[in-house]
């Protein structure tokens, strides 16, 4: 009797310690996350300036239906999202897979320049950006001088070229930090696999589809999963670069959020209803992602 | 054909890699020149670097915007590796059924976009400053509670430690080390370039983290480098020079982290890719 209770004691004993390494960064989540998140769930059927909520149902979600400026906004963010995450994507595996040849020179030498951008914060590379891409900035200078263009290009103040700034401003900060994934994967395989396939005279694109595509899979589902995450959170890049402008032409999504609660009168339940849009569309196209990656593998 | 190939490929990282360095240049030859002259498209390095860093001490609290990112961003990385290596190691080494679901719960907290986060919090903290205003808006505090603990730590830490040999664990308690002892004294040590890959990471998300800070940092007195380098970047008339100083100080800090650690950084994340 007296052995099974001390027995059960001990058990007790290292359950407890287990859980107690945990606690700390469990609770921190809970409060600083998931409390949040079902805070602004709720806010989000509120309506009301300031603290002076009340209750209207699904109001807030029918206004998100018809407001122009929301639909806007969802639009650039789908237009960065389509345009940029593959671009930079493919762009990250294109230089991984050169970078990974063994008879590369220099290879320390590019691995660190390509991914030097990644140091820089995102405030800072933008404010970089917005002047290299003023009108009278150095790439409207150096594009006249070469005569490639005859008349300087708006790429701040036109609505298209605008979204161009911002797309080739995130493509330049984000894809040596997605190659650093890939070429970590890449180290992983086993060069015999490439080998064999040369003497079945596979040729390179074969050896890249076949062979390093599949094998990069769950790595290539990650970055594409944080990258479509982080893109539909843009904001940092198109505060700093355009302020949203020309008009509406570049806010994103989580911009218009800020807008909503700290620019104009603070409307916090529609903002968080606005919010709530943005967590919609990240388990959605998490699904899909999944789903797409799923298939190929069977 | 395959000596095409080569010159391709080479041409094509070469451009890479200028195209990734030339904004670097750019900003840091021009912190060293005029604003007149930034405007004119000038290439080479000026001499009014001192001229332009006096400016900036002059018109801003650059000091004390660098305190203020240097203490926030020291707590919260060192205040998150401990965080999330003990829960890393807590949930792989004392693995159970419960744990692993509660695991995956926290998982899914990578998905909650911070848009989603900001009102709620915001107006949390703003409760809070209603009975402990040294933790309220406005203080560091604030800023580093709600960034301090990452789902991604946490896997990072997790992933980890399943190549962290059991055999020193058993020796660990052998000895009649307490877990928290073996934890402290075994793991820890030898984990080294794991901990070296978490701190870059959170260092460099601290350091310029952006969004938080611009919601709950609302005096000029406790502003971040990242706050004070976007304040400068909105003027009407900038003052290149001046700007392209504040730019390049505001990004000495993470590139020095990243070129002292890179090598265990590197290693770290093939650790945790594996």
């Amino acid at each position: 009797m007296h052995q099974t209770n001390s027995k059960l004691r001990f058990r007790t004993k290292s359950v407890l310690t287990g859980w107690s390494f945990v606690l700390l960064a469990v609770i921190l989540i809970f409060v600083f996350y998931f409390y949040p998140m079902l805070q602004a769930l709720i806010l989000s059927f509120q309506t009301g300036t300031g603290s002076n909520l009340t209750f209207t149902g699904f109001d807030n979600y029918s206004r998100l239906l018809s407001d122009k400026t929301f639909i806007v906004s969802v639009k650039n963010t789908f237009i960065y999202l389509l345009v940029q995450v593959p671009l930079m994507i493919i762009l990250a595996l294109f230089i991984s897979v050169l970078l990974n040849d063994s008879k590369l020179r220099f290879k320390g030498f590019f691995r660190t320049a390509i991914f030097l951008p990644c140091v820089t914060s995102l405030v800072a590379y933008s404010v970089v950006f917005k002047y290299l891409f003023s009108g009278n900035g150095l790439v409207n200078t150096m594009l006249l001088k070469l005569h490639l263009v005859s008349a300087p290009i708006e790429w701040i103040t036109d609505p298209f070229w605008a979204k161009i700034t911002i797309i080739l401003a995130i493509t330049w900060r984000w894809t040596g930090y997605n190659m650093i994934f890939y070429l970590s994967a890449l180290q992983n395989i086993d060069h015999s696999i490439y080998e064999a396939a040369k003497i079945d005279g596979a040729s390179s694109s074969r050896q890249f589809f076949g062979i390093t595509v599949p094998l990069l899979k769950p790595i290539i589902l990650f970055t594409s999963i944080t990258s479509t995450i982080g893109t539909l959170q843009l904001f940092d890049e198109v505060m700093n670069i355009t302020k949203g402008g020309p008009g509406n032409a570049t806010q994103t999504i989580s911009q218009y959020i800020y807008n909503l609660s700290f620019k104009y009168a603070a409307d916090f339940g529609y903002a968080a209803t606005v919010s709530y849009s943005i967590v919609i569309m990240i388990a959605l196209l998490s699904v899909i992602q999944f789903k797409v990656a799923g298939d190929k593998n069977g | 054909m395959a000596k095409s190939k080569r010159f391709f490929m080479y041409l094509f990282l070469s451009i890479a890699a200028i195209v990734s360095i030339f904004p670097f240049l750019w900003m840091v030859v021009s912190s060293t020149n005029q604003s007149v002259d930034v405007t004119r498209g000038r290439l080479l390095p000026g001499t009014h670097l001192l001229e332009n860093l006096r400016k900036l001490l002059d018109t801003t609290d650059l000091q004390l915007s660098l305190m203020n990112s240097a203490k926030i961003s020291i707590t919260t990385t060192l205040l998150a590796l401990l965080i999330a290596s003990l829960a890393g190691y807590g949930f792989e080494v004392f693995r159970s059924r419960s744990k692993d679901i509660v695991f995956n719960i926290l998982l899914l907290s990578m998905m909650i976009p911070f848009a989603a986060l900001m009102i709620p919090l915001y107006r949390m903290f703003g409760q809070i400053s209603n009975v402990f205003p040294w933790m309220g808006i406005d203080t560091m505090t604030s800023v580093i509670l709600p960034t301090v603990t990452t789902a991604f730590l946490i896997f990072f830490f997790r992933q980890s430690t399943k190549m962290f040999p059991k055999e020193l664990l058993e020796a660990g308690r052998m000895d009649g080390l307490s877990e928290l002892g073996i934890f402290l004294r075994i793991y820890l040590p030898t984990m080294k370039t794991t901990y070296a890959a978490g701190a870059i990471i959170t260092f460099m998300s601290s350091w310029n983290n952006y969004l938080w800070p611009l919601i709950v940092l609302q005096t000029p007195q406790t502003k971040t480098m990242p706050l004070l380098i976007s304040t400068l970047g909105s003027g009407y008339a900038p003052d290149y020079g001046m700007i392209m100083i504040a730019i390049v100080i505001g990004t000495i800090p993470t590139a020095l982290v990243f070129f002292v650690m890179q090598k265990q950084f590197v290693a770290g994340m093939i650790g945790s890719v594996k």
